[in-house]
């Protein structure tokens, strides 16, 4: 018995210890980002251009506005065709054409994005013959696509029969009923997935290698290559450059400090007793 | 007779069109038209992926068959393109982080579920939850830059003189490599584990609990001989997803696995992995045959991954009940 009771201590102590370890990991990202990324960061890097390679100084200014752009591309593409999808599996989906899109959603969810940057590379990059911002918007539009819907049928579903009931027995027709009762009774949990779903497009960087490429100037229109965030982290972090290493670093901490901020913020308007706590 | 029938079909055909005009101008015909081509545009993105990674890849096809699976060189320059070194990279990287990984994550599912309070536990799940948002990238930044060198200064040379008479273990080590990978690999599969594993610990009813603790186990026993079990399928689901996650990884694991095509038997050794030759070679293949090759690679990942989503889907639903395709 005594053995067995050891057992029992022992082992919940190494399951404790395994969450410990977990927990700690982010921790340490955090810690070390935070370490080396903000002695890099500073005005400059905020407001300059990226010097040439090897030369001391610049910024990522024209990264922040181009991961800017090509997320507001996404919001204004990916976003309404995923939530208008939702609407439809969730108010309208019924039968094998309902289980299909849903499985077609899943499909798209697991595919790696580096996938997904050669499907939006052929579909977006070969008919105009150059890298673009609207091929990266295209890229970052098929992510957060499959995420909008699952997110947008969730919380649909979630709104209780009852309230889609009174609507309609008051006269209002389905589609009235739809965006007047139904979709704002759901908004908050939507707004919310809608928020997570774009933050976690917004560190993808293997769809926008080779769709919206990179840039060392700024970038005008939507036609042109544009940098972004986590492309320049990825090709300054592999570079040979001392102060191009740490501008990875600053980087890597806006882009940490933005995610982070879009998931608490989240967590915030879904409950906002969850968020204290 | 005939002429009859076809006269009601023609009435009822004018009354239905009649309906359908009404239902469009209040609006709900047109609404119910327009969500269903939004959905149908997800159908047809989907559909497109797969015929336009097939199609692109008709070349290496053509030339290779399915010995491409199977060669081992990989030459852009002579035209010579075999997935074997990319395959053995990527399965190997994927199946190393998950033996890291799953007795992590089981452990610290276990405790989150069976030991933490609910309260501190869903804090806890947020905060490991978390780790799923951090952009790819950025372990790949950390990786480079902090793991690498302890893997080559510490880690390497301590596991090499402990089991460097197992090939598995020997050979120089530069810090880069299969090893460094799928480290990096098992702390972005974690929260996977974690978080789908404690749901499916979480759903095992009370009373097996209970059951289990009248008859006199210590709660230890209860948890691994009776919840455990109870909650097996959505935990190997869980185990399946965080491998399909792994397999297609491709910035962090690009950043520290060394690149370099050849098939070691050295976990120490630099490998490859198929997404990350997609990223390092896609935008400078020079000729179409490597680009159709790349692509080939593309069209192998997607398999695999879309095998592995599947068996887990089917196992985490079989397991709790309720699955996103109902």
């Amino acid at each position: 018995m005594i053995l067995r009771k050891i057992t029992n201590a022992v082992m919940f102590m190494l399951t404790g210890l395994c969450a410990l370890a977990t927990i700690s990991v982010l921790f340490f990202i955090l810690g070390y980002l935070v370490y080396y990324g903000a002695r890099s960061l500073n005005w400059a890097f905020l407001t300059q251009l990226p010097k040439p390679a090897g030369e001391a100084g610049g910024g990522m200014a024209n990264a922040i506005a181009g991961t800017a752009k090509l997320l507001l591309l996404t919001a204004l593409m990916g976003v309404p065709i995923g939530f208008v999808a939702g609407v439809y599996l969730s108010e309208y989906g019924r039968g094998a054409f309902a289980f299909a899109v849903r499985y077609a959603a899943d499909l798209l969810n697991g595919v790696p994005s580096i996938v997904i940057g050669i499907f939006a590379y052929a579909l977006a990059v070969v008919p105009l013959g150059h890298f673009s911002a609207f091929a990266g918007g295209v890229a970052l539009s098929i992510m957060v696509i499959p995420i909008t819907i699952r997110t947008t049928e969730q919380f649909l579903r979630a709104v209780p029969q009852s309230l889609r009931e009174g609507a309609l027995a008051l006269g209002a027709s389905k589609s009235r009923t739809i965006a007047t009762v139904v979709i704002p009774a759901a908004m908050r949990g939507i707004l919310t997935g809608t928020i997570l779903a774009v933050a976690r497009v917004a560190g993808e960087t293997a769809p926008l290698l080779f769709t919206a490429f990179s840039n060392t100037y700024w970038s005008h229109g939507w036609l042109e290559p544009i940098a972004s965030l986590p492309v320049m982290i990825f090709n300054y972090a592999i570079s040979p450059y001392d102060d191009w290493h740490r501008q990875a670093w600053a980087a890597g901490l806006v882009l940490l400090a933005l995610m982070l901020a879009a998931n608490i913020a989240a967590r915030m308007i879904l409950s906002p007793k969850a968020g204290r706590a | 007779m005939a002429t009859r029938a076809i006269a009601t079909g023609e009435i009822r055909g004018a009354d239905k069109a009649r309906s359908f005009v009404r239902k469009l101008r209040s609006g709900d015909e047109a609404a119910h038209i327009a969500t269903l081509t939004c959905a149908a545009a997800i159908l047809l993105t989907t559909g497109l992926l797969v015929f336009e990674l097939y199609k692109s890849s008709a070349l290496t096809r053509h030339e290779f068959g399915w010995a491409f699976l199977w060669q081992r060189v990989w030459d852009p320059v002579s035209g010579d393109f075999g997935a074997l070194p990319f395959l053995f990279g990527t399965v190997v990287t994927s199946l190393v982080s998950l033996a890291i990984a799953v007795p992590l994550g089981l452990g610290a599912a276990i405790f989150l579920a069976e030991l933490a309070p609910p309260r501190i536990s869903d804090a806890l799940t947020f905060v490991i939850e978390l780790l799923a948002a951090v952009p790819s990238v950025i372990y790949g930044l950390l990786g480079v830059f902090v793991l690498v060198p302890i893997m080559r200064d510490t880690v390497n040379p301590a596991l090499e003189k402990a089991l460097g008479f197992l090939p598995l273990f020997g050979g120089p080590s530069y810090g880069v490599g299969v090893l460094t990978a799928s480290v990096v690999l098992a702390v972005m599969i974690l929260p996977f584990i974690v978080s789908v594993s404690r749901e499916s610990l979480l759903s095992v009813p009370r009373d097996q609990r209970e059951a289990a603790l009248a008859l006199g186990a210590t709660r230890w026993e209860a948890t691994w001989k009776v919840v455990v079990p109870y909650a097996k399928l959505g935990i190997i689901g869980s185990v399946f997803l965080a491998l399909a996650r792994a397999l297609g990884e491709t910035m962090a694991v690009t950043m520290v696995i060394g690149n370099d095509p050849k098939i070691a038997s050295s976990l120490l050794a630099p490998g490859y992995s198929i997404a990350a030759v997609i990223a390092n070679e896609f935008t400078e293949a020079t000729s179409d045959l490597h680009l159709s090759a790349l692509i080939e690679l593309g069209l192998v990942l997607f398999a695999l991954t879309v095998v592995i989503n599947g068996v887990a889907r089917l196992m985490i639903l079989g397991a709790t009940r309720r699955g996103s395709a109902q």
